[in-house]
């Protein structure tokens, strides 16, 4: 599949390889910082949630390093756009390197699908390049004949550890 | 080479009226003192009695850079204990927090001690018999650290034994702590939501200052709060506002705002934003609050409590409260160029939920390390921290708003974009640096 233009669904219910690949499309679009592009990916009540606790279970009354809305995503990119951004002068670096993802559950009826994908995620700016070990959880539906985000879950291997900046996304 | 140590005029001379020496930030000779003198000389929060609610429980924190247990003892009082064992050094947990029965074991040897710290065992103490033990430091067992106060679930400890006395050290300050707990309908706060554990490359004292800095905000946050701002604009009229705008728009608040706020300064360092208005004023009404507030205290009382904004108070020398949302974050030194930030949160005891849900949603949008507020805050300091070692110019500016008769004034409310917080900081600064030296 190209990785240029996000590529139509060819049926109603997708495939396994389209879930995949979508999930490979859109650790691409971080990389690339196409990030209008990678906001598209995400339905208009998605969160992304990155824990704070090992094996949490709540984003309301337990603290997270991150539980976003599409609202504060679209800040988050149209920050990093910003003329007195200083933090992004220079700018960071991201790259992902994706284990196949792995389908973990598909309801075609409930229009709900499930992935899972073990990450290692570098950011880099400057001097400095921090490595991060991550496992993704995309929970996928189709909206409009194309896949979209609901939830994106990102596990860090060290949730808990104290961390100097990250910037951009896993 | 030292320039410092032992040298209470060198380290009076770095600390100016109107400016502070550079090497206040940068020196590690400077920071090795203020670990040996400063905090041990000064009240350092510990950690909160909910940590340990039950006998046994422990939670490990630092006080400057040195290991201490939080502990509850077997008769329910808290005690704060040196990690060390008194045989051979050996950290006694590693585990931040978790119960140990009735008494610690060290891993190594075996020694064991009861919840106050003092020698319980030691295998084979035969071996001992005759050789003047009971005149060793180790026979003490784990030393206790001796000057400890609970002051409403909040735990302060003091190691040195000079210095002052809780009361005297705090003073009308605690008022600040007063008014968080009180927002709990039965006066009662409870750790809750996690911790949030930031690193930055800089001083820890570029931190403590920043909490009273009112004139940062709408410059270092306009890429973060100027863009929320920019974004809200173009939502379609009517739309209800998300508590994260409410949170992190006043951000960008003009000058005036922040002038207008006002700033009180207490004794030892310490003092809060937003003597009159804060950031904090215009969130929404939380469902169910007041009136459980005016169920426990009366409806003149519970106006009162909440009718405080407090923005930051700074309780020297190295942690914030926020009142209105429950928050404390502490300013853990490492190196001169090294500090751990922790952001804790509360629970206001029967309040509804929604409390700590904005709470949290505050300390993610502000003090994490995802935080786009944190990466604005950060770059700051650590393009501070390196600028430093330009030999162009030595001393850091502290003197907006400065009067030449403000020294030895207490409890008095002022400008709100005054720097004299930070002038105040380093007044206690070289007072609990050079106390007994």
């Amino acid at each position: 599949m190209s990785m240029v233009a996000e590529a139509p669904l060819k049926n109603a219910v997708p495939t396994d390889q389209e879930l995949i690949d979508f999930v490979v499309r859109e650790a691409r679009l971080i990389d690339q910082q196409r990030f209008d592009e990678w906001l598209d990916m995400y339905a208009d009540d998605a969160f992304y949630w990155m824990p704070l606790e090992w094996n949490q279970t709540d984003p309301r009354l337990t603290c997270s390093l991150m539980y976003e809305d599409k609202l504060l995503l679209s800040i988050r990119v149209e920050r990093l756009k910003g003329a007195r951004t200083f933090s992004q002068k220079p700018k960071s670096r991201c790259h992902h390197v994706l284990q196949t993802p792995q389908v973990d559950s598909r309801d075609a009826a409930a229009n709900s699908y499930v992935t899972w994908t073990p990450i290692h995620y570098v950011e880099t700016r400057l001097d400095e390049q921090a490595l991060y070990a991550a496992w993704v959880t995309h929970h996928l539906s189709v909206e409009n004949g194309k896949l979209r985000i609901k939830l994106k879950r990102v596990d860090l291997i060290n949730c808990d550890a104290a961390f100097g900046n990250i910037q951009l996304f896993m | 080479m030292t320039r410092y140590a032992g040298n209470a005029a060198a380290i009076r001379s770095l600390v100016r009226d109107q400016e502070v020496h550079r090497d206040v930030y940068v020196s590690e000779e400077v920071f090795q003192l203020e670990m040996e003198h400063m905090f041990p000389n000064s009240w350092v929060y510990v950690g909160h009695d909910s940590q340990v609610p039950n006998a046994g429980d422990y939670y490990g924190t630092t006080i400057g850079t040195q290991p201490v247990l939080l502990v509850r003892h077997t008769d329910g009082t808290v005690k704060v204990l040196h990690n060390r064992c008194p045989h051979k050094g050996t950290r006694i947990t590693s585990e931040t927090c978790g119960n140990t029965g009735k008494f610690f074991r060290c891993p190594y040897h075996a020694w064991s001690f009861k919840t106050d710290g003092s020698l319980l065992a030691i295998p084979l103490k035969k071996g001992y018999e005759n050789t003047g033990f009971e005149q060793s430091h180790a026979a003490t067992g784990m030393a206790p650290v001796r000057h400890v106060k609970n002051y409403r679930g909040f735990v302060f400890a003091k190691i040195n034994d000079g210095g002052l006395g809780f009361e005297e050290f705090f003073g009308e300050s605690l008022s600040s702590f007063d008014n968080m707990i009180d927002r709990s309908p039965v006066g009662q706060l409870k750790v809750a939501g996690g911790v949030l554990r930031y690193m930055h490359n800089c001083n820890w004292k570029m931190l403590v200052e920043n909490q009273t800095d009112t004139c940062h905000p709408m410059v270092a946050h306009e890429s973060s709060a100027g863009t929320v701002v920019d974004v809200w604009k173009k939502a379609p009229p009517g739309t209800k506002k998300p508590m994260a705008v409410e949170i992190i728009a006043p951000f960008m608040s003009p000058y005036e705002f922040f002038e207008n706020m006002g700033i009180r300064i207490w004794d030892n360092g310490h003092g809060h934003t937003g003597v009159h208005h804060s950031i904090h004023s215009d969130y929404s009404a939380i469902p169910g609050y007041f009136e459980k507030m005016t169920a426990a205290y009366g409806e003149e009382r519970a106006k009162a409590i909440l009718g405080e904004n407090r923005h930051n108070t700074v309780y020297f020398p190295n942690i914030m409260i926020k009142g209105p949302i429950q928050l404390l974050r502490q300013f853990k030194p490492i190196a001169a160029n090294k500090t751990l930030v922790e952001s804790w949160t509360f629970q206001l005891v029967d309040a509804p939920d929604m409390l700590l849900e904005r709470t949290l949603m505050y300390n993610r949008l502000i003090n994490a390390p995802t935080s786009i507020v944190g990466h604005d805050d950060l770059e700051m300091y650590e393009r501070a921290q390196e600028g430093l070692h330009s030999n162009g110019n030595e001393w850091v500016n502290i003197q907006r708003l400065y009067s030449p008769d403000e020294a030895g004034q207490t409890n008095v409310a002022v400008n709100g974009t005054s720097e004299w917080p930070m002038r105040h900081q380093f007044r206690a600064w070289t007072k609990f640096m050079t106390m007994g030296m």
